[in-house]
């Protein structure tokens, strides 16, 4: 972060509000590349909506009509521009292969996907703490190096292993839980819960792993610190360190390890609501792709990149926040 | 990690810890079967040579056999070639191509490197599998398309380790001698900057590889990566889904040979001595 010098005078509120406006407006100028990324590449092949809604054997005065109605006709930065400006107002457009407005497409699913990150999220945050701090506190002992060599591993597996192995522990064998995520429209919460247990489980084994290792890292790189010998020689206790001394300077980095991971949850489970049959975002965003079915494929990214972008966002301003020397000034 | 001085000393290796070891075995293992896999295969890894589908562990077929009775080792043995060959040559491509655009940015003027850095910025900012699926719904997913895709998305992550360690290097007094010598800006990025960080970037491509294996099977899961009759391994646990209720070896030998490729070179790479670099990318 380019924190630039402040001017003389200024209090340590407005300087805190002039970083976090710069980090925000940096944020929307890399949100609009990335729409402008998302827009281009979408639209590389040739061949338009109308072409294809038509078929092969359409005349072109049929097609040019179309695609004069669908405004197509218009040059890209109009359509970029349009585009742009109704996902900005919540109408991502209209999808020719579902027949009905992407806005609603979505609304049916994102709720789904918020569900699953939620649940996740709050099984994986507490593990990874607890693993990242653990292996801090006996850093270079046993448990350290068993912890390291085990999440160094499961960063490194595909999704589709833990998946099945999941399935194979908990319904094949032990048939405890369905192994398809079906929603009952009409269940109770148990029922959800039952439903929801082994994407939840499969997702959270995925982001805690990586969660864990960067709070390590965060904690360690604190340990080396003068503060940290200071409050030793005074005769505090490990645990009291790491919890009450080194935490709250960790924090930076471990919102950060926190924001890419949850980004994950999101766009990442694809292929965990895949063999899940979950109907959540990422496999509707699948389906868009066999289906080339643009607009929805389009919004769903631009929905991904923005939760990360956000996530991201969050984690630079608590960042920003609690850095006491920012505070100060 | 214990520091071993110099990795470049003979019987380096020998010195690697255990964990390092067994990655370095692993990726032996995988790079000789990328290579000879095909030759070894028992049997032709499209013919159905087995009269039930799903078949257990056996002598005649040592991993049983898949959905439509093909022999699963073959198909496996076949299968890797796509997996690490595939992988591999976009990760050398998306390594050299960000080393070389970061060497790049370092001896430019300052305009050129702000666009590349907000060019990259922004590539990063897309999470590499949504961009995948935009790519690939964009322009398919034919062979040479899939290396495409997967250099052009782990390009910009390769830029970002490059650059930060290119920017250091280039305010250091011998690359300041060097200008001052009157040396030109390919000179001095080639022969004073580069060597310097062929180390950090070493292990980065190791990363790299295996994100972008990560990341073709995937694709090849979710059938929009390797198509039909190609297979790599993604595609033989994708083809045999079917079986994950009879926890059939053919669904399950494929994503541990994914595994196991991954998780070695990832454990290669933290046992050889360095600095901790940064993740992620």
């Amino acid at each position: 972060m380019s924190a630039a010098s402040p001017a003389t005078g200024q209090s340590g509120t407005t300087f805190l509000l002039t970083l976090i406006v710069r980090r925000l407006a940096s944020g929307l100028l890399t949100l609009f590349l990335v729409a402008l990324v998302v827009f281009i590449v979408s639209g590389l092949l040739p061949g338009d909506a109308a072409q294809e809604m038509l078929g092969q054997s359409a005349t072109p005065e049929a097609v040019a009509a179309l695609r004069q109605q669908m405004g197509l006709d218009q040059p890209a930065s109009i359509r970029f521009v349009r585009w742009l400006a109704g996902l900005l107002g919540g109408d991502p457009g209209f999808s020719m292969v579902a027949n009905m407005p992407v806005a609603d497409i979505i609304a049916s699913r994102l709720p789904n996907s918020l569900i699953l990150a939620g649940l996740s999220t709050l099984v994986a945050v507490p593990m990874a703490l607890t693993i990242g701090i653990a292996s801090a506190l006996r850093q270079g002992g046993r448990l350290d190096r068993a912890l390291n060599t085990a999440t160094l591993s499961m960063v490194a597996v595909p999704e589709f292993l833990i998946a099945t192995i999941a399935v194979l522990i908990f319904a094949v064998e032990l048939r405890w839980l369905p192994s398809i995520a079906l929603v009952p429209a009409s269940g109770t919460f148990l029922d959800l819960l039952r439903a929801l247990a082994m994407p939840v489980l499969s997702l959270s084994v995925i982001v805690v792993a990586q969660m864990a290792r960067m709070t390590r890292a965060a904690i360690i790189a604190q340990l080396g610190l003068p503060y940290v010998e200071m409050a030793r020689l005074k005769g505090v206790a490990p645990a009291r360190l790491v919890l009450v001394h080194v935490l709250p300077n960790a924090i930076a980095p471990i919102v950060n390890a926190m924001a890419l991971s949850l980004s994950y949850l999101l766009g990442g489970a694809v292929i965990v609501e895949t063999i899940f049959n979950y109907p959540g975002l990422a496999s509707l965003m699948v389906n868009a792709v066999t289906s080339r079915d643009m607009p929805l494929l389009q919004a769903c990214a631009m929905i991904f990149c923005g939760a990360y972008l956000l996530l991201v966002l969050v984690a630079d301003i608590v960042a920003i926040l609690a850095n006491p020397r920012l505070r100060n000034r | 990690m214990s520091a071993i001085p110099d990795a470049k000393n003979p019987g380096w290796a020998a010195r690697l810890p255990l964990t390092g070891k067994v990655g370095l075995g692993l990726v032996i293992f995988w790079i000789a079967t990328a290579i000879a896999g095909p030759w070894l295969a028992p049997y032709d890894p499209g013919a159905f040579a087995h009269q039930d589908v799903f078949a257990g562990i056996g002598a005649a077929h040592w991993l049983g056999s898949d959905y439509l009775g093909r022999d699963v080792l073959s198909r496996v043995l076949s299968g890797a070639r796509y997996s690490v060959g595939l992988a591999a040559a976009a990760a050398i491509a998306a390594s050299t191509t960000g080393t070389g655009m970061a060497l790049l940015a370092a001896v430019s003027p300052r305009w050129l490197d702000e666009v590349l850095s907000r060019f990259m910025d922004t590539l990063i900012s897309i999470p590499s599998k949504i961009f995948s699926l935009v790519l690939v719904a964009a322009v398919g997913s034919s062979l040479p398309l899939l290396f495409l895709i997967a250099t052009l998305i782990y390009i910009p992550g390769a830029y970002r380790i490059a650059r930060s360690q290119a920017v250091n290097l280039a305010q250091m007094d011998y690359v300041q001698v060097a200008r001052t010598r009157g040396e030109g800006a390919a000179y001095i990025a080639i022969r004073e900057i580069l060597p310097n960080m062929i180390h950090p970037m070493l292990a980065d491509f190791g990363l790299r590889f295996v994100f972008i294996v990560l990341l073709l099977s995937g694709l090849s899961f979710l059938g929009l990566g390797v198509q039909p009759p190609d297979a790599d391994l993604g595609s033989l646990v994708r083809e045999n889904i079917s079986g994950l209720g009879e926890g059939a070896p053919a669904i399950l030998v494929p994503a541990l040979a994914i595994a196991t490729l991954t998780v070695g070179v990832n454990l290669l790479i933290d046992a050889l001595p360095r600095r901790r670099g940064s993740k992620e990318g």
